[in-house]
């Protein structure tokens, strides 16, 4: 199996269906396949021994994933926001890849072999190139190279296989289960694994993917509506700020049947003001990796339902991220490497045939096939995997191991709070103490001594924070995940 | 012929083609509609079968036989059926997801 495959049977068996659409344009799954034929061609034709994508979210996207899939060369996004200091040594880490982009000057290419992003739909790309495709793409064959995100210090090249990514398509997807007229928006970067496992998922399915380029609260509503959206994927900030825009008001978005979230933690009291504003819109939280070819846990429509009815027990499991997808094992382990009981917290492990755990430097599975996500969390009785965060980002004061996230979800749902970030500060007698920093909701006002009360009357006060600080914004990646290194760094100097 | 994960297959005498999910453990005669299938490069006379009995092959079904081990994606659909060393080769179920990208 490798990712060709994919378009290739959506194209011989939905051929006119629309696919994708960027702006103006739309291309049917037959136009998407021949594209992505041609760019193949001219991939080889140059030369090329990998394909690099430093370019935003469109039409082009796809034809560059299955092009480079049908050249049997690894796909490389990178991205096109980074800085010239951090974009080049990436760019040159590549050299021989072609590099598609969206100025033909990238810093540290070989101007040869770049390639704007703009002429892959061009319908005269490539023609000239009288080049042979291969008629086997090996599964064990690297597919994408993903530099993950990097909250706690220099990206790393995760390396997923063509048969990591086809067991997670084949295993969750129906293969042309959607219906005609269903639609996916999507806003994900092209560089994040959300973004490549939503683009499998949605073509494998038959369902049109509708790409903006960047994300505005107010435009992806308005292309909801007009574009009559079934299905869309947000990260946390992205729901947050459409949460924000709408102001207490319903969404207006009848056609939207699902919307997942997933790429970092979300925050409770966003949720719940979602799931009152989005009436009829099933939500599903999904969890993954990079590492782990994207989501090996969902919670479902029904346990969102189930918790915004008022259910206890639902309530509790919308802090978590649902139960594991079939072919998918888990356990939890405590520092020494012994599986813990259900309910004690400690390291999640993963195994399964689309958990890759490989790296550019190596592979960091054991023996047993067994992945260390490097997340803590813990299993219920009936299997809810709950996550508390980075395992690197656990407070340890006096010997107690405490999770940020469960003292950032208490001061979020401050009302005078819109965000917060808890990391841990060295201290001669405690080893670590809880320092927090928060911003305030425009126009509120709030004191220390008021959040340090209200901090006590919620957690224990070995949880309340020792030190709270105010700022005008935290650092996030794009995708919404906190730089927790930062709001230390910045705590510190 | 050599079965391994990711090759291509096809029925020389109607339009199923395969895709190997997992090669097979022991040897296997992987048969559509009775006439073993052969490497999708190689020659294909078609002309349909002479038994078309059986429910045919369905694109993006994914079948599998327990004893061999093999597994396979039907990647284009045909009136033939499946059949490993003479047993019918079942549909691998699979429970469709909430979407979840």
């Amino acid at each position: 199996m490798n990712l060709s495959l994919l378009l290739e049977m959506s194209a011989s068996t939905l051929e006119d269906r629309p696919a994708v659409t960027s702006g103006s344009r739309t291309l049917s799954y037959a136009q998407l396949d021949a594209a992505a034929r041609r760019c193949a061609a001219k991939f080889l034709s140059m030369g090329a021994t990998g394909v690099v994508y430093c370019g935003t979210n469109d039409a082009s996207f796809p034809i560059a994933v299955f092009g480079a899939a049908y050249a049997g060369l690894p796909f490389i996004p990178l991205n096109y926001r980074l800085g010239e200091e951090q974009l080049q040594p990436l760019v040159e880490a590549n050299l021989g890849a072609v590099i598609i982009a969206e100025t033909a000057k990238v810093p540290g290419a070989d101007p040869a072999m770049v390639v704007l992003r703009s002429t892959l739909l061009d319908a005269e790309f490539s023609t000239a190139a009288d080049v042979e495709l291969p008629a086997f793409v090996d599964p064990e064959d690297v597919a994408i190279v993903l530099y993950t995100s990097g909250t706690s210090g220099t990206p790393k090249a995760a390396l997923l296989r063509h048969r990591h990514l086809t067991a997670y398509v084949i295993g969750t997807v129906e293969f042309a289960g959607a219906d005609p007229e269903q639609a996916a928006l999507v806003t994900v970067p092209p560089y994040h694994i959300a973004g490549l496992a939503n683009l499998l998922s949605n073509m494998y399915s038959g369902r049109r993917i509708v790409y903006l380029e960047s994300f505005d609260a107010q435009v992806w509503l308005d292309t909801i509506r007009n574009e009559r959206i079934t299905q869309a994927m947000v990260v946390p900030t992205m729901l947050a700020r459409v949460v924000q825009l709408l102001d207490g008001s319903p969404a207006g978005a009848p056609s939207l049947a699902t919307l997942s979230y997933g790429g970092a933690r979300m925050p409770l009291p966003v949720l719940e003001q979602a799931l009152e504003l989005f009436v009829g819109t099933g939500f599903v939280n999904a969890y993954g990796l990079t590492e782990t070819s994207s989501t090996i846990a969902l919670l479902g429509p029904e346990d969102h339902d189930a918790a915004f009815a008022g259910d206890p027990v639902a309530k509790v499991r919308l802090g978590s991220v649902g139960k594991v997808l079939p072919g998918i094992e888990v356990e939890v382990r405590d520092e020494d490497g012994s599986v813990l009981p259900v309910g004690e917290p400690g390291l999640v492990f993963l195994r399964g045939e689309q958990v890759s755990g490989e790296y550019e430097s190596g592979s960091v599975v054991d023996a047993e096939g067994w992945f260390p996500t490097k997340d803590r969390g813990w299993i219920d009785q009936d299997d809810y995997l709950f996550i508390e965060g980075r395992a690197d980002d656990t407070i340890i004061r006096g010997g107690e191991n405490i999770a940020p996230a469960e003292i950032e979800d208490v001061l979020r749902r401050h009302e005078a709070i819109i965000d917060a970030a808890v990391v841990g500060i060295p201290d001669d007698e405690w080893g670590q103490q809880i320092a927090a920093v928060v911003v305030m909701r425009p126009g509120a006002s709030v004191s220390v001594d008021e959040l340090h009360d209200y901090c006590q009357l919620h957690l224990r006060s070995s949880k309340t924070p020792y030190r709270i600080e105010f700022r005008d914004e935290l650092p996030h990646t794009p995708t919404g995940k906190l730089l927790r290194r930062e709001v230390l760094a910045d705590l510190l100097g | 012929m050599d079965i391994k994960a990711g090759s291509r297959l096809a029925c020389p005498e109607c339009s199923v083609e395969l895709v190997v999910v997992r090669p097979p453990s022991s040897p296997v005669a992987l048969t559509c509609g009775g006439v073993e299938v052969v490497e999708a490069a190689a020659d294909r006379p078609g002309g349909g079968h002479a038994d078309a009995s059986g429910d045919g092959t369905l694109v993006g079904k994914r079948y599998a036989d327990e004893d061999s081990g093999i597994e396979v994606l039907c990647a284009k659909p045909g009136p033939g059926t499946l059949a490993a060393d003479g047993r019918e080769v079942p549909i691998k179920g699979a429970k469709p997801l909430p979407s979840s990208d």
